[in-house]
């Protein structure tokens, strides 16, 4: 039997325009569609087979405004079994570690949790630390940038895949946290019968006092970091056209070297 | 009052198939409907979905929704392609429910489960070479000889009857004479592969180019006698009411195209320049996209109506064919406005809306032309 944690965050969509509010410089959640990311439902996706495989039960953990039940209920719909929900006015703002010992305090509340599986990365702030902070704070070993995972009996392996590196076989014995990128698998549609059994599945939702934190950690004013001015991306240059006079092919690698691309 | 907003079932679930559509078959089907192919992968993930069971209950292996779901479904589809979503709808409105509505336990448990997960499609055939609005016309007939029923004629256009996985062809057919003189008319299931049984070569069509169209030829097919779908005798009830129910689902893909027509149309104006200006700062553009958003709009508020009725359980025939009369004509009028609005962009095949214009057409036609809807009214209103 293994305890999944499988952790969630809603974010914008991406396929419609992304902003940050004038006022604080925190997302404008208003203003976008908000989903599940796309690198949780793989995160959901990966757990599940682990379920599916052997035996086991898999958990949702979001931190996030009241309306990242939407999220909760798409990963539930998926066939995870159960979510807990931190939701709590002071988060608003959050940097990433406080938002990490919030979830590691959540993570503390549930019984004998074998493995947490999480995104490498959100697609909204792109921080990418996350996982690593909830690792440290939890004493887990930590298992990043996975594009393969496999449990077997008490121990976990992946195989971790970044730029640099390139691939790098790890292995840890549970219980233990992974991160997995966008190779991982392809996540499955909810079902329609899934979609009617998440309404019935248990959500658990807790404040920041729930789970022992003091509403002074967190927040916006608590940030390490502060977000002092944004501005759009600059809109996308027309490229440069290469009109072919028999020179085309050392024109086209004149410029590739000018951009140390070869 | 009544409120018009979809139930968290319903909305999660046009979510999901509106997240596939755009994710999965918008990248693809432009290739399948250029060489005309059946799309076997995206029919395989929409069965993985469990969009062939929606409103079958869980029992035969279905999702245990109901019809209303599986139009949700169709118009999201249809917002992208209409031909992935008719082949989802006559495989389940014409190839498994008329097994669940009027099967035996042991037809419905000999076929439904596959038909739910879509490993399997089945398909209807009504519509002969002769003439298909005058279904009474019926000539292909079958005779009970030995056991078995013995099947000659042909049929047309028979949606889903030649794929690599049609499981059978449900085929109506002249049994006898009534009492009274007029013809007994039943319906029988044709296993693909029968002896006797030939599906034609696909037609080349002038849309739905990645929906699977045959003919079929019957000459001597013998089939067992339990392979009678329902009452002997009732067949032309059968489909009467089977096609009430299709025509809502043939109107929420009307209202789906109508709907990808005002977004593809929404896109390239904020895009598209000429005179110094977006040409969504045109007002006689504006007007045209205002209106395509009108029709979209009436045309689902038509089919919801006509679903929630038929759900409710109270005679739906007339508005029935009021949405599906409703929808074609918003999807014809939006599919023309919108290949207007596209220019000679929208002449060409790579941009989805000259797609829409092909596929449009067939929706005054398939399922009851627009006269029949039109003779339903007005015969439902007494005249
Ligand atoms: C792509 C495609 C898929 C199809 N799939 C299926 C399928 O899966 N199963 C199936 O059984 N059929 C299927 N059909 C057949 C379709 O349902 C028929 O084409 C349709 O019902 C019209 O029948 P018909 O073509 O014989 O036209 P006809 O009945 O010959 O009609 C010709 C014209 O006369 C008009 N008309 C007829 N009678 C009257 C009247 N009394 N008053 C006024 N006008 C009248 C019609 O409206 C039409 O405009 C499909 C057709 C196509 C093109």
């Amino acid at each position: 039997m293994t305890n999944i944690v499988v952790l969630v965050k809603q974010v914008p969509d991406t396929y419609s325009e992304r902003k940050l509010t004038e006022t604080d410089h925190t997302l404008d959640r208003e203003s976008a569609d908000a989903v599940l990311d796309e690198i949780n439902e793989r995160a959901v996706e990966e757990a599940l087979k682990i379920k599916e495989a052997g035996e086991g039960e898999v958990t949702v953990l979001c931190v996030g405004p009241d309306r990242a039940t939407d999220a909760i209920r798409k990963a539930l719909s998926m066939g995870a079994d159960k979510a807990v929900h931190v939701s709590d006015e002071a988060l608003h703002g959050s940097d990433l570690v406080a938002t990490s010992r919030v979830i590691a305090a959540a993570i503390g509340k549930l019984d004998s949790v074998d493995l947490v599986i999480a995104g490498n990365e959100a697609s909204d702030g792109r921080g990418g630390a996350v996982p690593a902070v909830v690792a440290e704070l939890l004493g887990l070993p930590q298992l990043t940038h996975a594009h393969h995972l496999a449990v077997e009996g008490s121990t976990v392996k992946v195989d971790r895949e970044t730029a640099d590196e390139g691939i790098t076989h790890l292995e840890a014995n549970l219980p233990a946290l992974v991160s997995v990128t966008e190779k991982i698998n392809e996540p499955r549609y909810p079902s329609f019968k899934g979609i009617m059994a998440a309404k019935k599945k248990p959500v658990e939702t807790y404040t920041v006092a729930d789970l022992g934190i003091d509403a002074g950690e967190v927040g916006l004013t608590n940030a390490w970091s502060a977000v002092q001015s944004a501005s759009p991306k600059p809109p996308r240059q027309a490229g440069e056209r290469v009109e072919d006079d028999g020179e085309g092919g050392t024109k086209i690698a004149e410029y590739l070297v000018g951009q140390k691309l070869v | 009052m009544i409120d018009f907003r979809l139930d968290s079932d319903y909305e999660d679930l046009r979510k999901t198939v509106e997240d596939f559509a755009r994710s999965e078959v918008a990248p693809v089907i432009g290739e399948y409907y250029e060489h005309e192919r059946f799309p076997y992968d995206l029919v395989a993930q929409m069965g993985r979905m469990g969009l062939f069971g929606l409103p079958f209950p869980e029992s035969y292996g279905g999702m245990g929704g109901d019809y209303f779901a599986l139009c949700v479904a169709l118009e999201e589809l249809a917002r992208v392609d209409s031909s992935v979503a008719i082949t989802l709808e006559a495989g389940v409105s014409l190839g498994a429910m008329p097994i669940y509505r009027f099967g035996t336990d042991e037809q419905r448990r000999q076929w439904l489960p596959r038909l739910c997960s879509g490993e399997m499609l089945g398909a209807f055939g009504l519509t002969e070479p002769g003439g298909g609005s005058d279904a009474g016309a019926t000539v292909t007939s079958a005779t009970a000889r030995d056991g078995e029923w013995v099947i000659n004629g042909s049929k047309a256009f028979i949606t889903n009857s030649g794929t690599d996985i049609t499981g059978f062809v449900t085929v109506t057919a002249v049994t006898g004479t009534k009492a009274g003189g007029g013809k007994e008319i039943s319906t029988i299931i044709v296993p693909s592969g029968t002896p006797g049984f030939t599906v034609d070569a696909k037609y080349s069509k002038v849309g739905w180019n990645c929906s699977d169209t045959h003919g079929l030829a019957f000459s001597d097919v013998r089939v067992p006698e339990e392979n009678l779908l329902g009452t002997r005798g009732k067949g032309y009830n059968q489909f009467l009411s089977i096609l009430d129910e299709g025509r809502i689902a043939i109107a929420a893909i009307g209202v789906g195209l109508a709907q990808g027509c005002v977004d593809e149309c929404l896109r390239y104006v904020a895009e598209r320049e000429a005179f110094g200006h977006k040409i969504g700062d045109f007002q006689a553009i504006q007007f045209k996209v205002a209106d395509m958003e009108s029709r979209t709009h009436t045309a689902r508020l038509a089919y919801y109506a006509a679903a929630s009725k038929m759900l409710r359980g109270e005679p739906f025939k007339r508005e029935a064919a009021i949405a599906k009369l409703t929808s074609s004509n918003a999807a014809m009028d939006n599919a023309r406005e919108a290949t207007q609005i596209f220019g000679g962009y929208g002449f060409m095949n790579e941009f989805p809306v000259g797609r829409f214009y092909r596929d449009a057409k067939i929706l005054e036609v398939g399922e009851g032309t627009s006269e029949v809807q039109r003779m339903l009214i007005a015969r439902d209103l007494g005249l």
